[in-house]
C-alpha cells in the first residue's frame, strides 16, 4: 500500500493524521457547509448582518418557502420525467450496441465504436443548433420527449463505450459453447450475456442518472417554460427572482442536488466502479 | 462491407430460415447495432455536418438561409469578443489541469484504513455529484461581495474586500476555481482507485531496495498509476473545453463579457436575447470543435494503439 500505512508510523504522526482528516474535510466542503447553513437561517439573520454565526433558530420554513412560493415542485418532477426514461433508453441501446461490439468480429467493428467514443466528447455547440432545428421541426420543442430523446441518443455513445468494455471482460467459453449447442445469437444475448451484465447495467444507470440529472444546458437549450424544465433550468430563473435572498437559493440549491446525492449514498458502490472503469487496467 | 451486403439480403428473404440460420452470426452485430446507430447518427453525426455546413450561412434560424462563404470565420478574425473567449479557453485549459495533480494529492492523503476513512471518501467526492448549476450558485455565495466568505478573508487580509465576480481581471480564475473543485473530487476517485490496484509485491520489493517518499512515488507508483492518469487527463481536457454552466450561473459572460468562453460565447450569438445569429454560432461552435477534435484524435489514437496491443 502507497502511502505507507499510518498505522506503522509515530504514534505522533497517528494522532496529527487524524487530527487532520476532519479539518481538510471542513475546509474542503466549506462552501456546502456555508449554504447549507444559510439555508436554515431566518431572513432577520441576513438582514440583521449574521452571515458566518450560527442560525438564530432553525428555519425549516425556507424549505416550506421554496416549496409554496415557487414552481420547484414541478421542476424537480420535470427532471424525474426526463431522467428516469433516459436512464432505460441510453441502457437499453447500449446493452445492444455495446454487445455488438464487444462479441463479433466484423471489418467496421473498431470504426463504429470510436465513432461512439469520439461523438461523447464533442463540445456540446456544434448540436446546438441543428438539434434545436430537428426538435422544433419534429414539435419536440419545449417537450419533456424531446430533451429525453436527445439525452437517450448522446448518452447512448458513453453507454457504450462502457458496456463494450464490460462485455468484453466476460469469459467468452461461454458464448462459444453455446454456439457449438446451436443457440441462437439472440438467446446468447437474452439468456446468457444479459443476466451477467447486471452489475454494469446498476452502475451505468446511477451515473446516466446523475449526469441527465445534473445536465444544464439541453435544459435551457430545448426546453423554455416551467412546464416543462427540469431543476437545474428552473434554478436558474428562480435565481433570478430571488435576488439577494439568499436563504432562499440556498435552500432551493439544496433541494435540487437532494436525489443524485441521495442516488450517489444509496448506490456509492456502483457508481465509484462506473465512474473508474478504465481507472485499473489498460 | 460484407455484414451489411448480407443484411440487405436477409431484408429480402428473411421467411426463409436457411438464410439466417447460416448468416446469423454475420447480421445479428447489424440487428444489435440498429438503434444505436440510427439515434446516434440523427442526433449527433448528421448535426456535426450540418453546423459545419451551416456555418458558411447568414440564417436568423427562421427565415431563409444566405450563403455567405467564409465571411463568418473572416467576421470572427476581428472580432474581439472572440478572442476574449479564446484567451480565457485557454487558461480554463491550463489551469483545470491543475486537477490531476491535486486529485492525485487528495487521492494519496486518504488512501489510509483508518476508521471511518470510507466516509471521508465519500464526503470528499461528494462536489462531483452535484450539479453545476448548484456548485455556480454556492460559489457565487462565497465570492459575493459585502457579506460573502471569501469575501470576508480578503477584507481581513488585506484591509480591502474583493468583489472577484465583478472584476474583469479575477473573473475567469474565480469560476474556473468553482470548476476545480468537483474535477479536482472526480480525479481524486479515480486515484483512489487505481492506488487500490497498485502491486503490493512491487512496493514491498521498493522498500527493501529503499525507496520511499517521492523515488517511490515517482518510480514505482506512478507508472502503474498510468491508465487513471489517462482518464483524469482525458476528462479534465473535455470538461475545460465543455465549460458553459459555471460560466452561465455565476456571471452569464461578464462583466463585460470578459469571462465569456467559446462556448458560451456561441450560445450567446446564437440563441440569447443579444440575437439569433445561428450561422455565426455555428462558426464559433466549429472552431471549438476543431480545437477538441486535435485532443480528442489523440486520446483516440492512444486508445486504438491499446487496443491492438489487447
Amino acid at each position: 500500500m502507497f502511502p505507507r500505512p499510518i498505522e506503522h508510523t509515530a504514534p505522533a504522526t497517528q494522532l496529527l493524521y487524524k487530527v487532520a482528516l476532519p479539518i481538510a474535510l471542513i475546509l474542503w466542503l466549506l462552501p456546502l457547509l456555508g449554504v447549507a447553513m444559510t439555508s436554515l437561517k431566518p431572513s432577520s439573520d441576513l438582514a440583521a448582518g449574521n452571515y458566518f454565526g450560527l442560525p438564530s433558530y432553525l428555519a425549516f420554513s425556507n424549505y416550506a418557502d421554496v416549496f409554496t412560493n415557487s414552481p420547484i415542485a414541478k421542476y424537480i418532477f420535470n427532471s424525474f420525467k426526463v431522467t428516469i426514461p433516459t436512464v432505460i433508453g441510453a441502457v437499453a441501446i447500449s446493452c445492444l450496441s455495446g454487445f455488438a461490439l464487444a462479441v463479433y468480429r466484423f471489418r467496421m467493428n473498431l470504426v463504429i465504436f470510436f465513432l461512439f467514443v469520439a461523438g461523447n466528447f464533442v463540445p456540446f455547440q456544434i448540436l446546438m443548433v441543428p438539434v434545436r432545428d430537428l426538435t422544433v421541426s419534429t414539435g419536440l420543442y419545449n417537450t419533456i420527449t424531446g430533451l429525453a430523446l436527445f439525452h437517450i441518443a448522446f448518452q447512448s455513445g458513453f453507454c457504450t463505450l462502457f458496456m463494450r468494455n464490460f462485455i468484453k471482460g466476460l469469459p467468452f467459453e461461454l458464448i462459444e459453447s453455446a454456439r457449438v449447442e446451436g443457440v441462437s445469437e439472440f438467446r446468447i444475448f437474452w439468456y446468457i450475456v444479459l443476466p451477467l451484465m447486471r452489475p454494469a447495467i446498476a452502475a451505468l444507470s446511477v451515473l446516466v442518472f446523475t449526469f441527465i440529472w445534473n445536465d444544464y444546458f439541453w435544459a435551457t437549450v430545448l426546453t423554455t417554460s416551467a412546464e416543462t424544465q427540469p431543476v437545474t433550468a428552473g434554478l436558474y430563473s428562480l435565481n433570478g427572482q430571488w435576488i439577494a435572498q439568499w436563504q432562499l437559493v440556498s435552500a432551493g440549491s439544496i433541494i435540487a442536488a437532494m436525489p443524485p446525492v441521495l442516488m450517489f449514498f444509496l448506490m456509492q458502490k456502483h457508481f465509484i466502479a462506473g465512474l473508474t472503469l478504465g481507472a485499473t487496467k489498460g | 462491407m460484407t455484414g451489411s451486403a448480407t443484411t440487405a439480403i436477409a431484408g429480402t428473404q428473411e421467411h426463409r430460415p436457411g438464410i439466417w440460420k447460416r448468416n446469423q452470426r454475420a447480421m445479428a452485430p447489424w440487428i444489435f447495432l440498429a438503434p444505436g446507430i440510427a439515434m446516434f447518427a440523427l442526433y449527433v453525426i448528421y448535426p456535426i455536418i450540418a453546423s459545419m455546413w451551416l456555418s458558411f450561412y447568414d440564417w436568423d434560424g427562421l427565415g431563409e438561409k444566405t450563403w455567405l462563404g467564409l465571411a463568418n470565420y473572416a467576421e470572427l478574425f476581428d472580432d474581439e469578443a472572440f478572442y476574449t473567449s479564446l484567451y480565457n479557453n485557454i487558461i480554463w485549459l491550463v489551469l483545470y489541469m491543475l486537477a490531476v495533480p491535486a486529485g492525485l494529492f487528495v487521492a494519496l492523503f486518504l488512501n489510509q484504513t483508518v476508521t471511518g476513512i470510507r466516509i471521508y471518501k465519500s464526503l470528499f467526492f461528494f462536489p462531483f455529484v452535484i450539479s453545476q448549476v448548484v456548485v455556480g450558485l454556492i460559489f457565487s455565495w462565497f465570492y459575493a461581495p459585502n457579506f460573502g466568505l471569501f469575501y470576508n478573508l480578503i477584507e481581513w487580509l488585506t484591509g480591502t474586500g474583493l468583489a472577484v465576480l465583478a472584476d474583469d481581471r479575477y473573473v475567469t480564475y474565480g469560476i474556473i476555481a468553482a470548476g476545480l473543485w468537483p474535477q479536482i473530487a472526480y480525479c481524486m476517485i479515480l486515484y483512489l482507485t487505481g492506488l487500490n490496484n497498485v502491486a503490493p509485491d512491487q512496493i514491498e520489493a521498493a522498500r527493501l531496495d529503499g525507496a520511499k517518499g517521492w523515488k517511490m512515488l515517482w518510480h514505482i507508483i506512478l507508472p502503474q498509476l498510468r491508465p487513471a492518469t489517462f482518464i483524469a487527463v482525458v476528462v479534465t481536457v473535455i470538461g475545460a473545453l465543455r465549460s458553459f454552466d459555471l460560466v452561465s450561473i455565476m456571471t452569464d459572460g461578464g462583466p463585460y463579457g470578459s469571462s465569456r468562453v467559446l462556448s458560451f460565447y456561441m450560445y450567446e450569438q446564437a440563441l440569447s436575447e443579444y440575437g439569433y445569429r445561428m450561422g455565426y454560432g455555428a462558426a464559433i461552435a466549429v472552431v471549438l470543435f476543431a480545437i477538441m477534435m486535435v485532443f480528442i484524435s489523440g486520446f483516440i489514437w492512444k486508445m486504438v494503439r491499446d487496443e491492438r496491443g489487447l
